[in-house]
């Protein structure tokens, strides 16, 4: 079984700061982090690789940065990593991030593709539906829950109002939520054991992309902005003692009318 | 003419976007049509004449037993190129986001999800969206001559008009056998709760130290006349109360008069879904906690001795 699981890096977004003046999120010098519903993807994948055989590449997009945080899947269990690094990259969008993933995994063999439903910076979830459209491959999202069949998979899919149990030939792409794993913890042994392991760089030229096909000059969006949305509220604490300030939080409740009384 | 295009697997939020449709294609100068796809749905459409559709696209097979994304963009897809679509406007359901995708993919064109907001600035169709994990609201514009545009149900309101007719068109589809097959479906053993609805909403987060003290919560929600919403923890991975009572950025947002948030640290995941609370009252022994920030009312203090005296003070004698 081979399996590519995709995978974002993102800025550690617990330590992100808004400007108090513009509201303009600052994200220089916030460390990278692989996004959290990848790394419920890669535990799946290296999960089914220890009881079926096979081989789980790790395949990111990203800044030079890219090549520390990719350790840390190669601890978790994956068996090579694959970075798609290059300044022309930057600045990608979804349509253009699938396009270059898309490119990287038709050069090798695979049966399976694992991305997260999407990514944690900002959850469009898009890049699934368009590397499975640019694939060719049947997709089936928002799974948590995966099985192996005779003939392929069978997927449990959390869907608003229900759970759908589907079945699906190899090869197709999986997008899955958290409930499908808890990303392990690796161990001491296993962080050591990941700096042997093969990993592989391409840039835009390897993949037969030109400049103008990626980037910022190939993305169909454009951000007019990004600020933090504007919260007006009256910041009032109140304190004394715990009568008190149950006293004081009714009265408010019938001065704001939010309480029918 | 070009055309503004409608699609959503539930008719509700289709209305909700026709709705805004009638908006837009006056100022853009669109025809406004919609797609309805599925089995049986002609009986349907009268409906959505009401709600502005100048045109319906009707699609109907028998493979769609069920709802397949493969299928239905290929279906929307022709309905788009064929119509000269501009704008798709559909829902963003789940079912709604992987459309939304594969099918932009398959026309060439930029998509925007979980779009909370729309409007027209200048030339362009500006939507807005949570980024950076909800700390922040990006406005993006789709470069793209078709632009597809998956909208967070509940958006815009539907309203109908008093006269609605338009044009009926018949898809002959030729549609491949789905690859994926559905081979249950397992209703999700929730309870009935809509804590999107809920005018008061009392949420509870980790700082709630054990499942029985839910109790508590109960009794001061009922004292407050609330519901009962929680993050994503309690629900997903300690299990104390269903996934239908998440409230944030995986789960419902809430629009409620009163917030009661409890043991909630304020983690943006959770505080997305409460921002439109007309007061929000924090309650959290860590005076760091980062919900103090956007509170009305904040109380420094240990949860188990204020939430009983509360509920006790709010409950008539």
């Amino acid at each position: 079984m081979q399996i590519v699981v995709c995978l974002k890096q993102i800025p550690d977004l617990q330590q992100i700061r808004i400007k108090r003046d513009t509201r303009e999120p600052v994200l220089e010098g916030l460390p990278f982090l692989l996004g959290d519903m990848d790394k419920n993807a890669l535990e799946e994948a290296v999960r089914i690789v220890e009881q079926r055989g096979g081989k789980v590449t790790a395949l990111a997009l990203g800044s030079p940065k890219l090549r520390d945080t990719i350790k840390e899947a190669l601890a978790m269990g994956a068996d090579e990593a694959l970075l798609l690094i290059d300044p022309a990259f930057a600045d990608s969008d979804t349509m253009t991030t699938a396009k270059i993933l898309a490119k990287a995994i038709e050069k090798r063999e695979y049966d399976l593709i694992l991305c997260g439903e999407g990514s944690t910076d900002n959850y469009s979830g898009q890049v699934p539906s368009r590397l499975a459209e640019i694939l060719g491959l049947p997709q089936v999202t928002y799974v948590r829950q995966l099985e192996f069949t005779e003939g392929g998979l069978r997927a449990t899919r959390d869907m608003e109002e229900a759970l759908e149990i589907v079945e699906v030939s190899l090869p197709a792409l999986v997008s899955v939520t958290s409930e499908i794993s808890e990303p392990r913890l690796p161990s001491l042994i296993q962080i050591l054991k990941a700096a042997k392991k093969p990993l592989q760089e391409w840039t835009s030229e390897d993949l037969a992309l030109s400049a103008h096909e990626v980037g910022k000059e190939a993305s169909s969006l454009e951000v007019i902005s990004n600020l933090a949305p504007e919260q007006e509220r009256k910041n009032i604490t109140l304190e004394g003692e715990v009568d008190e300030v149950v006293e004081q939080l009714t009265d408010a409740f019938t001065r704001e009318g939010v309480i029918a009384r | 003419m070009a055309e503004i295009l409608v699609f959503s697997e539930k008719d509700e939020i289709a209305f909700e976007l026709l709705s805004k449709g009638r908006e837009l294609k006056e100022e853009l100068c669109l025809g406004l049509a919609a797609a309805l796809l599925g089995q049986e749905v002609e009986g349907r459409s009268s409906q959505y004449f009401s709600y502005g559709a100048e045109k319906v696209y009707l699609g109907e097979s028998a493979l769609w037993v069920d709802f397949y994304v493969e299928t239905y963009a290929q279906a929307l897809q022709r309905v788009a190129e064929e119509g000269g679509a501009q704008i798709l406007l559909l829902g963003s359901t789940k079912r709604g986001k992987e459309l939304a995708s594969r099918v932009a993919q398959k026309l060439g064109a930029g998509c925007i999800t979980d779009v909370i907001g729309l409007r027209l600035e200048g030339d362009g169709l500006v939507a807005d969206r949570y980024a950076l994990g909800g700390n922040t609201v990006a406005s993006e514009v789709i470069k793209t001559e078709r632009k597809v545009i998956a909208v967070m149900p509940k958006t815009f309101e539907a309203f109908p008009l008093e006269d609605g007719e338009g044009q009926t068109v018949h898809l002959d589809l030729e549609l491949p056998e789905p690859r994926v097959r559905v081979v249950e479906r397992r209703p999700k053993e929730g309870e009935a709760v809509n804590v999107e609805e809920a005018e008061v909403l009392v949420c509870i987060g980790r700082g709630l130290g054990a499942e029985e003290d839910l109790e508590m919560i109960w009794e001061l929600a009922q004292a407050l006349g609330a519901e009962v919403g929680c993050t994503k923890t309690l629900a997903s991975d300690f299990g104390w109360l269903s996934e239908e009572r998440i409230v944030g950025l995986s789960g419902k947002k809430c629009n409620p008069r009163l917030y009661v948030g409890i043991g909630i640290s304020g983690q943006i995941q959770h505080t997305v879904g409460i921002l439109g609370s007309k007061i929000i009252v924090a309650i959290n022994n860590d005076p760091q906690a980062p919900i103090f920030k956007i509170a009305d009312y904040g109380i420094v203090g240990d949860l188990y001795e204020v939430v009983p005296r509360l509920a006790e003070r709010l409950t008539p004698p």
